[in-house]
């Protein structure tokens, strides 16, 4: 009886009993649940770690094509064969980039969180200067990339991995902003000529299939332009990423404008600021706050949609993922391929929305 | 005289926005005339030819997947109706399939077990956050490697699965079946007025009518009845391994699969999320009002939480139906036969013809998303506070 009583004190106890076992039906759930992340955990485990290939297979040997991977000499027995993403790590990284020049890679890499971070954080010391640099980052980041003044010149057509997937990423996502702030305002302007044709570009961009805009910009782009003009395959990714971007974008900052109240702009222009000077001032930095958690949700959108480069030809991470299975050499370990590219989609975009959400909370308790 | 022109511009507020307009007019005339005097010029250079005359051409390529008869000496404008009709396919029975599981997941999300309902949050994190084109192209994987025609998996003795697909038995419609099936429509209809007049009934009595059993059992034994007063007009075309492939039977193609499970299980991760939201948004107090009044756990659920959650779920729900039928222009990447694969692909590529082909995929696609939005707000409109307006 009174063993009973300490036991029921026990807060351990009193979690489980509330939240495993409150009723028969919560045990028997919780039974089968656990059964089930068991079965599932062990065998994923098993197949990414415990019985799973790195350099050496399970004769020591280290492996240089399929045929030493474990698995292949005795099927069924071993896990994956983890030899096909460090063989390939640089092609995943760099793509084709010369490997003696990688060294610019890791430079705009470890730039990038400097220039992304001005944006994030709005209480850092000095943000003022990070956000010039966010501004200067993606010309100084194409002339480290792509070369000339004294950089030897690197073709696009060289880049892949992860590089082209973070290069469409963030650069799309720098230059869709302020065109998605005009968009934004445009929608909103009591001039009918731009306002329609705002409400025109954002809506149909949006109803429509961003594989229908890459094809449009890879077909129909050279037809539109003089002939001695000729963007490449990359650049004419990058505008409809950008287009695409900027439609979603302006509807995220639209509903931030939305909900910013109607006395803001007439103190504003009682105070005799002009429509620019209240935008600017009093409008923008308001809306742009409460719109950012919506705003980096389309960037999680747009970072997973840039996976679709692949379809008109680009070597992205998937891109260079496809290629990497369909290698003779390497041929029929897709899910090694496939698990290793989600889980840094995975990391990126789990990254942001954690973010995202870190935001909306703060700025719930700043309302209050 | 120039003077106050200039103040007008620049202080009278109609005549700067008339002005300004008037410029953007222009400019966008002048960006419009220049894109269509240098296309005209580099097609005729290439000497493509514009206009819709090859529509009616032969398209020369197969598609696998078809629902309307179709050969390789089809016309192009068959191809579009083909990769439509494909296209609308996969979208209606992926948003049948995510919403299924989106709820069941959004329901699950909130269950009082622990580790139940973060079982369903892994779940909706793990897919949320990898590309939808990558849950596709992994899905089909999987789909290849089960296995070969020869080794077939059979369940039930009627459904044989193999690497080329899920082949089951077709049905074959004999005479009379039409009235089978016309008994079952009638049966629907029929159960609409009665439910009206059973709702009339209780709200003049305060009796209740048990409504549910009363139409379920009308709607299931009505067709069987006509079922066996025709003499049975329903057989089966099983499929039987001959050579290297079946013969006979349906079979659903792993391209088609794997977009199913692709688009679908994606989908209902962002679904399920909006699904939990919106039942959180129904505040407690409702749902400890009805408790109070004595109704059942499962009559607050329905008469209570659900058609006040719809309210909050419907509009995201359709932006996620949106995003479904755009996502399922994915299935080029996997040769499922779509708008985009077949029309948007091959027919581009064998007669170069890129802008009428681009905006024919692109106009439908505007239409398609449009009807979507319009049927949902319609229903929207049906589940709003009525008199709120």
């Amino acid at each position: 009886m009174s063993s009973s009583i300490s036991f029921t004190h026990n807060k351990y106890y009193s979690w489980c009993r509330n939240n495993l076992f409150s009723s028969w039906i919560n045990g028997i759930i919780t039974i089968l649940s656990i059964y089930f992340i068991y079965e599932v955990s062990s065998f994923f485990l098993n197949w990414t770690i415990f019985e799973a290939d790195f350099v050496n297979n399970f004769r020591g040997e280290k492996i240089t094509d399929r045929t030493f991977c474990s698995k292949n000499i005795e099927p069924g027995q071993h896990g994956a064969c983890w030899a096909i993403i460090i063989v390939r790590f640089h092609q995943f990284i760099y793509g084709f980039y010369p490997v003696e020049e990688a060294w610019r890679v890791n430079l705009v890499y470890g730039l990038l969180p400097f220039a992304l971070v001005g944006i994030f954080f709005d209480n850092l010391p000095f943000r003022k200067y990070f956000l010039y640099f966010t501004f200067l980052f993606p010309f100084i980041g194409y002339f480290l990339l792509y070369g000339g003044a004294g950089l030897d010149v690197v073709g696009t057509s060289k880049w892949g991995g992860l590089l082209v997937t973070l290069f469409l990423g963030v650069t799309g996502i720098l230059l869709a902003f302020p065109l998605s702030i005009i968009l934004a305002l445009g929608r909103r302007s009591k001039m009918p000529v731009i306002k329609t044709i705002c409400i025109i570009f954002i809506e149909f961009i949006r109803g429509v299939p961003l594989i229908t805009l890459l094809f449009t910009a890879n077909v129909m782009l050279p037809l539109f332009l003089p002939e001695g003009v000729r963007p490449d395959n990359l650049l004419r990714a990058l505008v409809a990423v950008t287009l695409f971007q900027s439609a979603y974008m302006a509807e995220a900052i639209r509903g931030g404008l939305q909900a910013i109240p109607k006395g803001q702009l007439e103190a504003a222009q009682s105070l005799g600021l002009t429509y620019w000077q209240s935008t600017r001032k009093i409008i923008l930095p308001q809306a742009l706050k409460i719109s950012i958690p919506p705003i980096v949700n389309t960037c999680i959108g747009l970072f997973k949609d840039t996976s679709l480069v692949l379809i008109i030809g680009l070597f992205d991470l998937l891109g260079v993922g496809r290629a990497a299975v369909a290698d003779i050499d390497w041929a029929k370990l897709h899910y090694e391929v496939y698990v290793f590219i989600s889980l840094v989609f995975f990391i990126f975009c789990f990254g942001m929305s954690r973010y995202s959400l870190y935001l909306e909370k703060k700025l719930k308790t700043d309302n209050s | 005289m120039s003077n106050s022109f200039l103040r007008k511009l620049i202080f009278d507020e109609k005549i700067r926005s008339l002005v300004v307009q008037t410029l953007i007019i222009g400019i966008f005339a002048l960006i419009i005339y220049l894109i269509t005097q240098q296309t005209a010029y580099n097609l005729e250079k290439r000497g493509i030819g514009t206009g819709f005359g090859f529509l009616n051409m032969s398209a020369g390529y197969d598609i696998s997947i078809r629902l309307i008869p179709y050969t390789s000496e089809s016309t192009h404008f068959r191809a579009y109706l083909v990769g439509l009709i494909n296209t609308l396919m996969i979208s209606i029975c992926g948003c049948f399939l995510a919403t299924i599981l989106g709820f069941l997941v959004g329901i699950i999300r909130l269950s009082s077990n622990w580790l139940f309902r973060n079982i369903a949050y892994v779940y909706v994190e793990f897919t949320r956050n990898v590309p939808v084109l990558l849950q596709i192209i992994l899905y089909y994987t999987i789909l290849l490697y089960l296995p070969k025609i020869k080794q077939a998996l059979v369940l039930f003795d009627t459904f044989y699965i193999t690497n080329r697909g899920i082949y089951s038995p077709s049905p074959i419609f004999k005479d009379g079946f039409s009235i089978v099936a016309w008994s079952f429509v009638i049966a629907i209809i029929f159960t609409i007025f009665l439910k009206k007049y059973f709702k009339k009934k209780q709200e003049q009595t305060g009796k209740q009518y048990p409504i549910f059993y009363v139409n379920s059992a009308l709607i299931i034994f009505t067709p069987i009845i006509f079922y066996y007063i025709m003499d049975m007009p329903l057989d089966f075309d099983h499929p039987i391994l001959k050579g290297f492939n079946f013969k006979g039977g349906m079979v659903v193609r792993p391209e088609f699969m794997g977009m199913l499970l692709g688009l679908s299980i994606y989908t209902a991760a962002f679904i399920s999320e909006t699904v939990r939201s919106g039942i959180m948004a129904v505040s407690k107090g409702q749902r400890e009002a009805s408790q109070a009044l004595g109704l059942k756990n499962n009559l607050v659920l329905r008469l209570i939480v659900i058609p006040q959650a719809l309210r909050v779920i419907i509009p995201p729900l359709t932006s996620q139906y949106l995003n479904l039928t755009k996502n399922s222009s994915l299935g080029i990447a996997i040769g499922y036969a779509d708008l985009v694969h077949g029309f948007g692909g091959i027919s581009l590529n064998q007669t170069g013809k890129a802008i009428e082909i681009m905006s024919m995929v692109m106009i439908t696609y505007l239409t398609i998303s449009l009807t979507i939005s319009l049927f949902m707000n319609i229903y929207n409109k049906a589940v709003q506070f009525k008199g709120n307006a």
